[in-house]
């Protein structure tokens, strides 16, 4: 029997392995949105520099703007 | 390099034997069939709820709810192989088959328990991940442990299983249990002791070859017949009553008059028949009622999906009854 020889075993571990892998890359990616969904509350998420702050405007609070 | 080949075709040769469960065997473990009716019935008690949820949130309650049904069914084969190996209906199943050892199908079922749960938990809320632990403890223990063996009760009590998805769909999207979801649960409840009697008429060996105190077997068919129109009977007033909450409307109740009717029809129908009737004929009338049972269960939810929708709220809003709901 040579050992490059293709057997049901093979087929049927290898679907196994990729039903797993699959499965697995499924679960991740619906964590990942489930996250993602949580986190932004139904909006876009902004990060910190992108939400305007008056209190950081030099324009409004003249004592701000200095490097912090 | 001998050595591998000897162990390849050792292994191989072991396998030809016994086969060697793939993924869908262990797919199989979960009752995909069974699940499908969870995720429609879940996913219509997290729908007809007045609160929206994000469809993220949604989706992975819904396949978590799907999971946890998944895991109470592997714990069921795990515990049922003895007699699914008997009845002629389980005995092509994954552990029965010889394909997938019970150790393998009593992990995949704790693990599955434990993952569906939690994840639940986070996704949704906690009342709703608690619901399912509850439902999955009841399906797994109450009733495959303890009263499938051991009273013709079983599958009355035990249909409370089958009842808590569209509990916990309304759970995940309101956080708490109102009379609607009571009596989505309660219909399921009802439902389920004329489903599987009618099943029973016509898979008569089975359980009692099993050793399962089915009522058929243990009070015999007539007994049964009466009970699946006794139930069905006590069915209606639960269908009915959904229509009057606030899920309800007249798409449904017209829909539920028409599928109760029929319901009972077939009922007093089997009640009427006698065996020999039934034996002339393969279980024709006992076959149908079955599959109608299937289809009044879909009906019914799909008429609560239909009342959910914009153009269903326009029809009740002409109506007093409905319209200042």
């Amino acid at each position: 029997m040579s050992i490059a020889r293709e057997h049901e075993i093979h087929r049927r571990r290898f679907g196994r392995n990729l039903g797993v892998a699959l499965t697995l890359a499924a679960f991740i990616a619906l964590v990942f949105a489930l996250t993602i969904a949580k986190v932004s509350g139904g909006g876009m998420i902004e990060a910190y520099d992108h939400t305007y702050r008056p209190a950081l405007d030099p324009a409004v609070n003249p004592g701000a703007g200095g490097q912090p | 390099m001998t050595d591998i080949r000897a162990t390849i075709g050792s292994t191989i040769g072991r396998e030809e034997s016994q086969p060697e469960a793939g993924f869908g065997d262990y797919f199989q473990l979960l009752k995909p069939r069974v699940m499908s009716l969870v995720v429609f019935t879940a996913l219509a008690g997290l729908l007809v709820a007045p609160v929206s949820l994000h469809p993220v949130e949604a989706f992975a309650s819904i396949v978590f709810i799907a999971l946890g049904a998944g895991a109470s069914g592997a714990l069921n084969m795990w515990w049922d192989a003895d007699i699914d190996r008997v009845m002629r209906r389980t005995a092509r199943r994954p552990v029965p088959a010889g394909l997938v050892a019970p150790g393998e199908a009593l992990g995949l079922g704790l693990g599955l328990s434990l993952i569906s749960v939690l994840m639940l938990g986070l996704a949704a809320n906690w009342l709703a991940a608690g619901l399912l632990a509850f439902t999955i403890f009841f399906y797994a223990v109450i009733y495959s442990m303890w009263l499938k063996r051991l009273t013709p009760q079983n599958i009355v009590i035990g249909g409370a299983a089958g009842a808590f998805p569209p509990m916990i769909g309304w759970v995940v999207a309101t956080g708490h249990v109102g009379i609607e979801a009571v009596l989505m649960f309660a219909l399921i409840f009802m439902w389920t002791p004329p489903h599987f009697w009618a099943l029973a008429l016509f898979m008569k060996d089975d359980y009692g070859k099993a050793g399962v105190p089915m009522l058929t077997v243990t009070h015999g068919r007539r007994v049964t017949r009466a009970q699946i129109l006794a139930y069905t009977l006590a069915l209606v007033p639960v269908a009915l009553w959904v229509g009057f909450t606030s899920i309800g409307g007249p798409l449904y109740l017209g829909a539920a008059l028409v599928l109760n009717a029929i319901f009972v029809w077939g009922a007093i129908g089997l009640w009427r028949r006698g065996e020999e009737a039934a034996e002339l004929d393969a279980y024709r009338a006992e076959k149908r009622f079955f599959r109608f049972s299937l289809l009044y269960l879909f009906a019914h939810f799909a008429a609560l999906l239909a009342e959910a929708t914009p153009w269903a709220a326009i029809l009740r809003a002409q109506f007093t009854l409905w319209g200042t709901a």
